[in-house]
């Protein structure tokens, strides 16, 4: 699971205060760096999608959270440097077991092989 | 390069997906389609006003159903007619084309029929009068020129003359060698339903999929259709319920194949192509209940939702039934059950598309059709899309499925907003709940129409 998906991925448990599912806590037992091709243009579309909280926090749990300022500078879409250290953490690094938590319920959303399992039986949706 | 008027040559298969595909490039590459003759949907020579050459450029590195483009110079109902409108095409716009130190070649193609090589250049040489200045170079000319001619539709009756004839300056060929590259028969992780190269293609041009686009499918399956959303250079997501297909695990599709191998799930398909730096992830989810944070997140949702005939039609529910297909993963993964019925899928699938994509971003699906009881008006609808093209492929006598394509036009408000419109007014398609019966149907009285046969 790359961060970019944990930034957009929300819980669904039934009976959740509106944004009560968002963002998703991570407990990862596994994480792995896989380089991927650096494009400007795509990593600079994301930045208004992302939320820039939810993804310092994830990041800083995973150990890659200095790398990213507390907020996009304006300008960010011509400064390399940012680009590359936003791509890094939001496609580069990748949890390949773990856990993700829903911050009301504390239900767990388990990773297997780089894969979240987000299904739930039906009493909790 | 100013425009003008171009010749289309096209294949002749997927008719019916071919003017939607056409369209939906030619208005991504900036342009409008545009004739100012009839176009014949059937006929593979299409006459196309487009306003510069580069936009055709721009055209033909995308479509899969179109073989060439030629910058038209004459066209007619007879070799007469044809000289006649060469001789009227401006000189100007030729001259640069037939310069003394170019070279130049000129083919001829047929349709319906074919010639002997004494009569293509007896064809060919007739155009002599044309203002050619440069030498004939066979092997790599630097413009190439053709003739095509038109024997009409019927292969059984074969005209003397052509129908119609044109000459035109080869420009560009279409992208139909992707459908070989592409081929399911060499990838390598297929599954009962994976799609053929030359839809995915079709599909992820009805999207107008561009790069940098994010592309999700909420039944993505084997992701076929993802690669060819990241062949044109979007970043793809697909979720599917089945935990087994998104891990690459279970029995695999292929014949002589007992069980799938270790490098058989959507990554490793992306990866098979080049293409792995546009996979975002893959996950199992419910489409019924999206994991998705509210926004405009995807540009394009292209997907093909389970019909119940190959494949199951399900979703999370309360029954606890451990799923057959486990025998290798011992990981208990869904809670299978509930029937997801047909009407509900696309009810969620536009819902979904209408709150999930960007203004302008397009949702391509497959509708299955029992043909005896269609009409138009069981194509689902939403306040918030648009209908742009309804194609239909035949599956069988009574059965066919329609690619849909609707554009976000509006922005999704309050869901409560459209609650009301649950019901028949926006999902008169309930009725086809039971195309699975009724598809099988026709299957069991063929089946007992031929053991009567045997019988007798």
């Amino acid at each position: 699971m790359k961060l970019l998906t944990h930034n957009l991925l929300t819980s669904h448990v039934r009976g959740l205060r509106p944004g009560g599912g968002y963002p998703l806590g991570i407990q990862a037992t596994e994480v792995k760096l896989s380089p991927v091709d650096f494009n400007a243009q795509f990593v600079a579309r994301m930045v208004p999608k992302v939320q820039w909280a939810a993804l310092l926090q994830a990041a800083q749990s995973l150990g890659h959270g200095s790398d990213l300022p507390p907020e996009p500078a304006p300008g960010y879409e011509s400064d390399e440097d940012f680009l590359r250290r936003l791509h890094h953490v939001l496609l580069e690094v990748e949890v390949v077991e773990g856990i993700l938590r829903c911050p009301d319920s504390g239900h767990e959303f388990p990773i297997t092989k780089g894969i979240p399992n987000m299904l739930l039986a039906e009493e909790e949706t | 390069m100013a425009g003008g008027r171009y010749l289309l040559l096209l294949a002749q298969e997927h008719l019916d997906f071919r003017l939607a595909e056409i369209k939906s490039l030619l208005s991504l590459c900036g342009g409008r389609f545009s004739n100012q003759q009839e176009i014949h949907v059937n006929s593979p020579f299409w006459i196309l006003d487009i306003s510069s050459e580069e936009m055709t450029r721009e055209l033909m590195k995308r479509t899969v159903c179109a073989k060439s483009i030629f910058e038209l110079w004459g066209h007619g109902k007879s070799a007469e007619e044809l000289y006649t409108s060469l001789k009227n095409y401006p000189v100007e716009r030729m001259l640069p084309y037939l310069q003394s130190d170019s070279t130049y070649k000129i083919g001829i193609h047929t349709f319906n029929k074919t010639l002997t090589q004494v009569e293509k250049i007896r064809k060919i040489d007739a155009l002599e009068f044309l203002p050619f200045g440069g030498k004939v170079n066979l092997k790599k000319p630097e413009h190439v020129f053709w003739i095509l001619e038109d024997y009409g539709m019927d292969p059984n009756n074969i005209p003397e003359d052509p129908l119609h004839l044109y000459f035109g300056r080869w420009i560009a060929d279409g992208q139909r060698e992707l459908i070989e590259s592409y081929s399911v028969k060499r990838r390598h992780f297929i599954g009962n339903t994976s799609m053929d190269a030359c839809l995915s293609f079709i599909m992820a041009n009805h999207a107008r999929v561009k790069a940098n686009d994010v592309v999700f499918d909420p039944f993505v399956g084997t992701g076929g259709l993802l690669i060819s959303a990241a062949h044109f250079g979007a970043y793809v997501y697909g979720t599917d319920i089945d935990y087994n297909t998104i891990h690459g695990l279970g029995k695999a599709s292929r014949k002589n194949q007992k069980w799938r191998g270790p490098d058989e799930n959507i990554r490793a398909n992306l990866r098979q192509y080049g293409l792995e730096k546009y996979y975002l992830d893959a996950l199992v989810s419910d489409a019924s209940t999206p994991i998705w944070r509210k926004g405009m997140l995807f540009d394009a949702v292209i997907t093909d939702p389970p019909y119940g005939i190959r494949e199951a039609t399900r979703r999370t529910g309360s029954q606890k039934e451990i799923s057959k297909s486990t025998e290798k993963s011992t990981e208990n993964h869904v809670f299978v059950s509930s029937n997801y019925h047909l009407s509900d899928i696309f009810f969620d699938l536009l819902k979904f598309s209408a709150e999930y994509l960007v203004m302008g971003g397009r949702l391509v699906y497959w509708l299955p059709i029992y043909r005896p009881e269609y009409t138009e008006e069981i194509i689902p609808q939403h306040p918030c899309l648009k209908l742009i093209s309804n194609c239909e492929q035949m599956l069988s006598s009574h059965t066919s499925r329609r690619l849909l394509t609707m554009e976000k036009v509006k922005e999704f408000k309050d869901q409560d907003q459209y609650s009301h419109l649950l019901d028949s007014q926006y999902m008169p398609y309930k009725g086809h709940n039971s195309f699975r019966d009724k598809y099988f149907s026709g299957v069991t009285k063929r089946i007992a129409k031929e053991e009567d046969d045997n019988q007798k």
